[in-house]
């Protein structure tokens, strides 16, 4: 796979997944405290959403940084525009903008709570894991 | 290997008027929080906010600054 096929993959997965977080490693499996806060905060609302693991091939981060201007992962871009890194999507989740830029209910427990088991009728959100690692090889 | 002070310095001298704390997170000089207040980022959104810092250290942030978490607000209060 070359850089540019990587870029375009990237621009498509920004295009077709309104909610799109790349991350270090998988919501089920975060590689780094900054991408397990990203991930949690967008489970605690209970929205669904593609993430795609950087980690398996180093250019994935260098072209996503590229089309984003943004050095840092994770890298949450909603409806195909850059909403921020770790820092900005937490802020926005404690003051409820998180949840109106994405049209749910703010819950009230915390971003490190548990959705699995917990409040009622939240549906676990994160859908699997784009795999461009299988792309790749 | 930066250290925190020299983030300060570098941050209010690109942007001047601003008032940067840094904080060097683990001790080892790669993982830094800074909290910033400057009237550029009047009218800016939080992405463009913090891109502003972000160009002060370039390359720098990814690789000898493994992160660089951030939080700027203006004089005024928090946008």
């Amino acid at each position: 796979m070359t850089n540019d096929e990587i870029r375009a993959f990237l621009e498509e997965a920004i295009k077709d997944n309104s909610v799109m977080l790349f991350m270090k490693g998988t919501p089920d499996q975060p590689a780094c405290g900054f991408s397990m806060r990203t991930s949690a905060a967008l489970n605690s609302l209970g929205v669904k959403y593609a993430a795609l693991d950087i980690l398996p091939d180093p250019r994935i981060r260098q072209e996503l940084s590229a089309i984003s201007e943004w050095p840092t992962i994770p890298q949450l871009f909603v409806d195909g525009k850059l909403v921020g890194g770790c820092d900005i999507v937490t802020e926005m989740y404690e003051t409820g903008e998180l949840a109106d830029l994405l049209g749910v209910e703010q819950p009230d427990d915390e971003p490190e709570a548990p959705v699995h088991g917990g409040a009622g009728d939240q549906q676990p959100a994160s859908s699997p894991p784009l795999g461009i690692e299988n792309r790749l090889s | 290997m930066p250290t925190a002070d020299e983030l300060k310095t570098r941050i209010e001298e690109a942007i001047p008027g601003a008032q940067a704390q840094v904080e060097d997170l683990t001790g080892g000089g790669d993982h830094f929080r800074a909290e910033v207040v400057s009237e550029r980022f009047d009218g800016l959104s939080r992405i463009d906010q913090h891109k502003l810092i972000y160009d002060v250290f370039g390359d720098e942030v990814g690789g000898p600054i493994h992160a660089l978490s951030l939080k700027t607000s203006t004089p005024g209060g928090t946008p």
